[in-house]
């Protein structure tokens, strides 16, 4: 309908039915993208024992453990355990799956996951962009080879995780003052967009909003004159591709569905869901 | 009944803005932007590799003299990858692209064949300081990896916006904008892990 109104051809029409065709097409690619194509279990707590290696006592104990720690300094770290890393390798698994759930805070990035595989005998320790430089790959590896492998190989699965959950909680709360201010300004935005259960209204949406009231206005002081009714309605069905053309980057901000049960905010305990960090590979793998 | 003008200035002036705006006018350079971030991150992490390699190197050659001519053509293959770079403005040139995914490809065989002898050392691989650097390189040789597909997924979509409707009116009318190259396996067997000879 675009190409219509700004190509000088008759042919305008046919062409903007091509467009369409190709704009729809391109969404569903977009939907079939390949990053979507792992599974991954429901993020529903701090431990998410989705291939059954742990006793439900020990996995209170490490849920409330987990809990305290985010409550104390803010980061998040999460264990998962998973059936099958379904053909991948467990570092390419573990940084969709942190990406996937969103563990940390948005900009900080401050989120970190235990992955174990007990069938592909893979461990994993995945740290956020924004834990590099605390939890560096070196020390990662260090927790595996010296805290955890030892003990799955002594067949004791919830011994070795906890050892390395201990062995990670004591280097991340390990005090780092210049990190803290930009920590404190990502819980406020967490806690923010937390009470008001969304975004907010993006400042484009009220933007055309305020465009969309001024055509109306324009037609109803001006009213009757169907050519000017069409030309006014065009925009509504335009802003589609207008509005969506914004978004995009990486940052996927919220996501849906990831809203926990707490109210306190990022930092007053209990789950909070993921807070919107991401992943770029840090970290080590080991096997057993 | 001929309308007012100021009237239909009124009219024009949204319905223009919004044209403008579906034709890309934010949406083309935010996502050639998010492309060229993405490409920033690629390079760091080049960068970080190349910067473990001297150490590497060293550390090796400490326990391993006898294996010169691996730890010469880790060397000489670093010095070649960290010879090219590629600017965010030369992202539009394939060749270029390629030129670097190869020089790169040629250093982490390189680092691979380093890696593979490294295992008829026992004291080398027991050495604390080798320990440290090898997961270190292979998490590096991971952020790599993740950069290369994040950056390849950026310009997949800055690629496709420019090139459909309604975006690809403004790509041409305002921008010019030109598609950007992607990484491909280029090198023969690049993609896979070198194969250890003894």
């Amino acid at each position: 309908m675009l190409a219509a109104l700004a190509s000088p051809h008759p042919g305008g029409l046919h062409r903007a039915l091509a467009g369409i065709a190709a704009l729809l097409a391109a969404l569903l690619l977009l939907l079939a993208s390949p990053a979507h194509a792992l599974t991954f279990p429901p993020f529903t707590g701090l431990v998410v024992d989705a291939a059954h290696i742990l006793p439900a006592d020990r996995a209170a104990a490490l849920t409330a453990k987990l809990e305290a720690f985010q409550q104390k300094t803010g980061r998040q770290l999460v264990v998962a355990t998973v059936p099958s890393l379904e053909g991948r390798d467990i570092a390419d698994y573990g940084y969709q799956l942190g990406r996937a759930w969103s563990v940390g805070l948005s900009d900080v990035n401050n989120g970190a996951i235990l992955l174990v595989a007990p069938n592909e005998r893979r461990v994993r320790i995945e740290a956020g962009y924004g834990l590099e430089p605390v939890l560096t790959d070196a020390f990662a590896s260090v927790i595996i080879t010296t805290q955890i492998l030892p003990r799955f190989r002594a067949g004791d699965m919830a011994g070795g995780i906890e050892a390395g959950v201990d062995a990670l909680v004591t280097q991340l709360s390990l005090p780092d003052d210049q990190a803290k201010a930009r920590l404190e300004a990502a819980v406020a935005a967490f806690d923010k967009a937390h009470r008001r259960g969304n975004d907010g209204a993006p400042v484009s949406l009220i933007f055309w909003g305020i465009v969309a009231l001024f055509v109306l206005l324009s037609m109803i002081r001006n009213r009757g004159g169907g050519r000017r009714y069409r030309g006014g309605a065009a925009p509504v069905v335009l802003w589609g591709p207008g509005l969506g053309g914004g978004w995009g980057g990486r940052g996927q901000g919220w996501g849906g569905g990831h809203g926990g049960g707490s109210s306190g905010g990022w930092m007053g305990g209990g789950f909070t869901g993921g807070g919107g960090g991401s992943f770029g590979g840090g970290g080590a793998s080991g096997g057993w | 009944m001929p309308m007012p003008p100021r009237l239909r200035l009124a009219l024009i002036a949204p319905l223009a803005a919004l044209t403008v705006s579906a034709c890309g006018i934010n949406s083309i350079p935010t996502a050639e932007e998010g492309a060229k971030a993405r490409w920033a991150d690629v390079q760091n992490e080049y960068q970080r590799r190349a910067d473990l390699v001297p150490n590497l190197v060293a550390t090796v050659q400490g326990y391993a003299q006898q294996e010169k001519s691996v730890l010469t053509a880790v060397t000489e293959a670093r010095a070649r990858a960290t010879a090219i770079t590629v600017s965010p403005d030369q992202l539009d040139d394939p060749a270029k692209l390629r030129q670097l995914n190869q020089a790169q490809g040629e250093l982490s065989q390189a680092l691979g064949r380093l890696l593979a002898v490294t295992e008829n050392y026992p004291d080398l691989k027991s050495n604390a300081n080798f320990l440290a650097l090898q997961s270190q390189l292979e998490g590096t040789e991971n952020r790599i990896a993740i950069a290369r597909r994040d950056y390849n997924q950026a310009v997949q979509t800055y690629n496709t916006r420019i090139r459909t409707f309604p975006d690809a009116i403004g790509a041409k009318i305002f921008y010019g904008a030109k598609p950007m190259a992607t990484f491909e396996a280029t090198t023969p067997n690049a993609e896979k892990a070198p194969t250890v000879q003894f």
